[in-house]
């Protein structure tokens, strides 16, 4: 078992509900402290995006922040520096679309994120069907592979996909990509086909933009993943104590969630 | 001793040909890959579905599609030219062939709805075309840039039923198109089909496209036998993605042909890009050092993609298929020359191949070399552009 995935379970058996907020890196010189609010206010781990070009599975938000961010001059490198200057004591788990991860050579990257602390990585164009490479890899660093299980997803699959993440199962609540603010999802039924076939700690994520949809969702998972709606705010020029307010309302309903 | 390798023939059980292609899709659209997948396997084996395709492009799309000598260029370059006319299938180009298919696979699925991409539109204008024909609801994406370079074509998509929506995102143009037509498929793919528009994309995007375009080259082999030319010492054809290159060459993948796919010098994923993922494949794609994709430059819009289908980049690795670059500045002459001496006004992506031709006649192709060209597009979507490119030169 991945440590992350030993950090996580941890965190529910103190029966707690994860929250698990994103970030761009390098989209300001204060994405760095953005990181630290939402550690200090609750955060149980981390997501941080390193920009692609060509970001398939991102709506608009990502795609802004994506761009600034490439504008702005960051690589994986760059990335890698800045994180070795802090220690925000939650694991940080790294979102990025394969190619990055290929430049970089997928040994080197995969030791550069691992030597900074960096736990885990969700590779969206990475199914595991294509997935042995970077997975080899990431092995010998105890770097976790995470994988997405969408609505679309059949049942015998799910199994696969349960099977093979590591640190946790990303449930799609939509069929969507980031950034969607519509209500209802299927995130309960995606959930529930993953509990039947493993116990990962299942988060959900897409779909989830507010506090209620938080508390909603961890009505039947084990944490929540929210990215755009807060790097929307991040590119609208929140603060560091912006962000710390936002995290600290989903880390409130969450933790009445499950009282 | 090994036998020899047989081209273009199925790719491996994981979509590759070679160590390109693949399937690096989100897996919210992996579930649909797999089903067409199984999908066009049973089709392409049910003689019903071949025939039916057969069919549609005999009776609607105007094939097959003549073989015309090109005498005054051959003459003027000293080779003897022979040109496959695509620009005389229906939707001026071939296109036609990929959309007949795919929206045919469309109706067998029991999908409702096809999205599309393009860039200079024509592949727009086709599956807009086969899709009224069906019955299908068709939205295309097209970069903002394109929408505005090719007016016209966005026009004749909304004659025929489709809903054509502008893309604003990165270089606004068909890399980018892909991005949103991507996108677009998770939200709708129960219902709805992604109907790519060249040999690229995630398995099995690159080997359907390429079977339902090889009919140009086994049309075209047997046209050349009837003449009496024979096996053609070279195939040329331009690529973008590489769609009508993939379907005449499959015509003479196995044979001593030399074959030539000839990309935009601002695109030549061969000559200029790396190894790289995208839009679902492993294929040699133009970016940097970093991974990141950059964008591609042509006056040609069909040619304007940074990447370039995983089989070609393969057929380029195995050297059994060449790829050479030609510059904008070469592109007007060659079209100009074409329309001048043939009677033939061809799109500004096939401008390219032609361009070749006049580049390395008695050079690369010795006096009397025989030459296949596929002239893959008319060029009357271009008129325009090509004017305001000669007024500004003026």
């Amino acid at each position: 078992m991945t440590g992350l995935e030993v950090t996580l379970r941890a965190v529910r058996h103190r029966g707690r509900r994860a929250f698990v907020p994103y970030f761009m890196a390098g989209t300001s010189n204060e994405w760095l402290r953005h990181v630290e609010a939402a550690a200090n206010a609750g955060a149980d781990a981390i997501e941080i995006g390193l920009p692609f070009s060509d970001p398939m599975m991102d709506g608009v938000v990502i795609q802004e922040a994506a761009k600034r961010s490439l504008d702005r001059g960051t690589t994986l490198a760059s990335v890698v520096g800045e994180l070795a200057s802090v220690d925000v004591g939650v694991p940080l788990v790294v979102m990025t679309y394969y190619n990055v991860l290929l430049h970089g050579g997928l040994e080197r990257s995969a030791a550069m994120l691992a030597q900074v602390n960096v736990r885990g990585a969700i590779v969206p164009d990475l199914p595991p069907e294509e997935s042995s490479e970077w997975s080899s890899a990431c092995a010998p660093h105890d770097l976790a592979t995470i994988y997405l299980v969408a609505p679309s997803t059949p049942n015998e699959r799910v199994a696969m996909v349960a099977q093979r993440t590591q640190g946790f199962c990303y449930a799609q609540g939509r069929m969507a990509v980031t950034g969607t603010t519509s209500e209802e999802g299927d995130g309960a039924s995606v959930a529930a086909a993953i509990r039947a076939v493993s116990d990962v700690p299942v988060y959900v994520g897409i779909g989830v933009s507010t506090p209620e949809q938080a508390q909603r969702a961890a009505s039947y998972s084990d944490g929540v993943i929210v990215g755009s709606a807060l790097v929307r705010r991040i590119l609208d020029g929140a603060t560091p104590n912006d962000v710390e307010d936002f995290v600290r309302s989903f880390r409130r309903a969450l933790d009445a969630s499950h009282e | 001793m090994n036998a020899p390798e047989v081209f273009m023939d199925k790719p491996d059980a994981s979509g590759r040909f070679g160590d390109f292609g693949g399937r690096f899709v989100p897996e919210a659209l992996m579930t649909a890959c797999l089903e067409l997948e199984v999908a066009f396997n049973d089709a392409w084996n049910d003689d019903a579905f071949v025939q039916e395709f057969y069919d549609v492009l005999h009776t609607f799309g105007g094939r097959p599609t003549p073989v015309t000598e090109l005498s005054r260029l051959s003459r003027h370059l000293g080779l003897r030219i022979y040109a496959k006319r695509e620009d005389l299938a229906h939707t001026g180009s071939h296109k036609i062939n990929n959309v007949v298919g795919q929206t045919l696979l469309t109706k067998r699925m029991g999908k409702p709805r096809v999205i599309a991409e393009t860039g200079a539109g024509q592949h727009g204008v086709a599956t807009a075309t086969a899709a009224a024909r069906l019955g299908l609801s068709c939205t295309v994406y097209m970069g903002e840039l394109d929408t505005q370079r090719q007016a016209l074509n966005v026009f004749r998509m909304e004659l025929l039923g489709a809903t054509v929506v502008p893309v604003t995102s990165g270089s606004k143009t068909l890399k980018d198109a892909v991005n949103e037509a991507m996108r677009e498929w998770v939200t709708c793919v129960k219902d709805t089909h992604y109907c790519l528009g060249s040999v690229m994309g995630p398995h099995p995007f690159p080997w359907i496209v390429r079977e339902f375009q090889s009919i140009i080259g086994r049309e075209a082999s047997r046209q050349l036998t009837e003449m009496g030319v024979g096996t053609p010492d070279v195939v040329v054809a331009c690529v973008g993605g590489g769609s009508n290159a993939a379907g005449i060459f499959a015509g003479f993948a196995n044979t001593d042909a030399r074959l030539v796919g000839v990309e935009a010098a601002g695109g030549a994923a061969i000559a200029t890009g790396s190894p790289g993922v995208l839009h679902g494949m492993r294929s040699m794609l133009i970016q940097d050092e970093f991974g990141q994709i950059e964008e591609a430059h042509s006056v040609s819009a069909g040619l304007d993609y940074p990447g370039i289908g995983p089989e070609h980049a393969y057929l380029a690795k195995a050297h059994r298929a060449q790829y050479e670059a030609i510059g904008d500045d070469e592109v007007i002459p060659a079209l100009q020359l074409l329309s001048e001496l043939e009677g033939i006004v061809p799109a500004l992506e096939t401008a390219h191949a032609v361009a070749w031709l006049i580049r390395e006649a008695g050079t690369t192709l010795a006096p009397g070399t025989s030459v296949l060209l596929n002239l893959s597009g008319r060029g009357d979507k271009d008129v325009a552009q090509v004017r305001e490119i000669l007024r500004g030169a003026s």
